[in-house]
């Protein structure tokens, strides 16, 4: 490996797997995250994504491959102070006020952010003098959100960070972490909201049963999917014979109107008019990362078969 | 080494009222309803407050040096422990910090139970009690040893009957609450507990003027076998092998 300087090493994780027990959890991830970069990694819910920041975060040892952060050892990395986080289970120890917490927090970092500032920024003013123990879920992500804050790591890992937040709350996460996304850190996080990924992300690794199955910018992954979305007015279909249309995954009937989401939106069109000329109100239209994010998966699941024979 | 950990750890302790008042309360409640009694009577040759002191201030001290490691099981199951694990916080600090927080209460459960056995009227000079504080002291590490570790095995809800059952035997072995094993193998077996020589340490002060080399052994053999069992657990919690 070149030699780097580790302003410009940013993450590079090689071949990593993990399984539990006849789980394999993930399947060989190959990532590399430049510094600066924030990166959502985007699954369905046991996709692999806690596993894959464990294994970053050093929390996790993979079973093979290996981890740097910034050119050192996860462990190292941690150690140095560069890596802090929001882990998606966990809450504070007892005994404890919320600015207690933070400034505890704050006091294991080389660098960090003023207490009363990220107290204020992350809106848990108010809540400074209250016990940790005696917070509503909302209230307690906050302040989960403010000891991550505080600690001003390089690289800020986020497992699930908004989940259980009101939409305003999301709204206002999000706004504080353009910020600090805007002071060149680093940011990973893992979320199942598309629309998270899709807003705030510079770049989104799609992940699904333990492997990568996207990488790239929104349109990227859009496109990779190919998603075409056709909309057309045929009453009284069979929608099992839409279905089989040639370039048509998918297809589903609302009222007199039928939605087909296509690989191939050409084909299908050609066949639709061809086998059904009663057709009416056709409109084709560019698939949203929903539909992208459903068909990536699920082109994973499909031929998940074969490739189980073989493992 | 982070002062401010060190600080709110110790401050998390003396916060836990509840744990902290039974831990300092019951070996009192013990002494007055047994020894106020028995004022006037001796025991081993010893009068009976003074007798009883001594059992039940090795009997708080241990009570009082075990809980705080334990408390880590509390941190572990609500997921804080993992947290620690992702800053740049050091064992070492941990480990100071617990183990400070574990004298710390120590100290006061000791001085309660001399205060009590003062006003029942024991009296003995200030060599004598600072000789019985500090051979106490230094036969708590091999339970705030056991503390560390127990906080690093047993789940979250099995912490109370845990720690409550390791006290309890090794307090009822060792002798603090009465020499019931004083002669033959017992006796042999209970002489090879920490527990026994904490609760001797309080005689020896009287009587000897020291621990024999037989008791400076057994605490030393406890600690320094239980020191890496201590770090082994922890490297086995934090999958940091």
């Amino acid at each position: 490996m070149a030699v780097v300087n580790p302003q410009d090493a940013g993450i590079r994780a090689t071949g990593l797997t993990k399984s539990y027990g006849s789980v394999r959890a993930v399947r060989g991830i190959d990532l590399e995250i430049a510094p600066g970069e924030t990166v959502a990694l985007l699954g369905p819910n046991g996709a692999g994504k806690t596993t894959t920041i464990d294994m970053l975060l050093g929390l996790t040892h993979p079973d093979a491959g290996t981890v740097a952060i910034f050119g050192a050892s996860p462990g190292s990395a941690v150690r140095s102070g560069w890596v802090g986080g929001m882990l998606q289970t966990g809450s504070p120890p007892d005994h404890l006020r919320v600015r207690e917490l933070v400034s505890l927090m704050a006091s294991y970092y080389p660098h960090p952010r003023r207490v009363e500032d990220v107290l204020r920024i992350t809106g848990v003013s108010d809540l400074a003098e209250r016990w940790t123990t005696k917070l509503s879920g909302g209230q307690a992500q906050r302040v989960r959100f403010a000891t991550a804050l505080v600690a001003n790591p390089d690289l800020l890992v986020l497992d699930e960070p908004t989940a259980g937040v009101d939409v305003e709350g999301r709204h206002e996460f999000w706004e504080v972490m353009r910020g600090v996304a805007a002071e060149g850190k680093t940011i990973v996080f893992a979320t199942h909201y598309l629309e998270e990924a899709d807003a705030f992300a510079d770049r989104i690794v799609l992940i699904a049963r333990g492997s990568i199955v996207a990488d790239g910018s929104v349109t990227e992954i859009k496109a990779k999917a190919g998603s075409r979305t056709v909309r057309a007015t045929l009453p009284g279909v069979d929608l099992a014979s839409l279905a089989a249309l040639p370039g048509v995954v998918g297809a589903e009937r609302h009222g007199d109107a039928v939605v087909l989401s296509c690989t191939d939106a050409d084909a299908a069109l050609a066949c639709l008019f061809a086998k059904f000329p009663e057709v009416r109100d056709v409109e084709a239209s560019g698939g949203s990362l929903e539909e992208a994010f459903l068909e990536l998966t699920a082109e994973e699941d499909s031929t998940r078969p074969a490739e189980g024979d073989k493992s | 080494m982070s002062a401010t950990h060190v600080r709110y750890e110790i401050l998390r302790t003396f916060r836990n009222r509840v744990t902290l008042g039974v831990t300092l309360a019951l070996p009192l409640v013990l002494y007055y309803s047994i020894a106020s009694g028995n004022r006037h009577a001796t025991s081993s040759g010893i009068p009976f407050p003074l007798y009883f002191m001594t059992g039940m201030a090795a009997y708080g001290a241990m009570f009082a040096a075990v809980s705080p490691g334990a408390h880590l099981a509390l941190d572990r199951s609500r997921g804080w422990t993992r947290q620690l694990r992702i800053t740049p916080l050091r064992a070492r600090t941990e480990t100071v910090a617990k183990v400070l927080a574990a004298y710390l209460v120590a100290l006061p459960a000791l001085v309660l139970l001399f205060l009590a056995g003062a006003s029942l009227g024991v009296r003995l000079d200030a060599a004598q009690w600072l000789e019985m504080t500090g051979l106490l002291l230094v036969g708590l590490a091999p339970f705030v040893l056991m503390g560390q570790i127990l906080g690093h095995v047993v789940a979250g809800d099995a912490l109370v009957p845990a720690v409550g059952g390791l006290v309890i035997l090794f307090a009822l072995f060792g002798g603090a609450y009465g020499a019931f094993f004083n002669s033959g193998a017992m006796l042999t077996f209970v002489k090879l507990l920490p527990s026994f020589w904490l609760v001797q340490a309080g005689k020896a002060a009287l009587l000897l003027g020291d621990w024999p080399a037989e008791g400076w052994t057994v605490v030393a053999c406890w600690t320094a076998a239980l020191v890496p069992l201590a770090v082994l657990v922890y490297q086995h919690d934090t999958g940091n092998v």
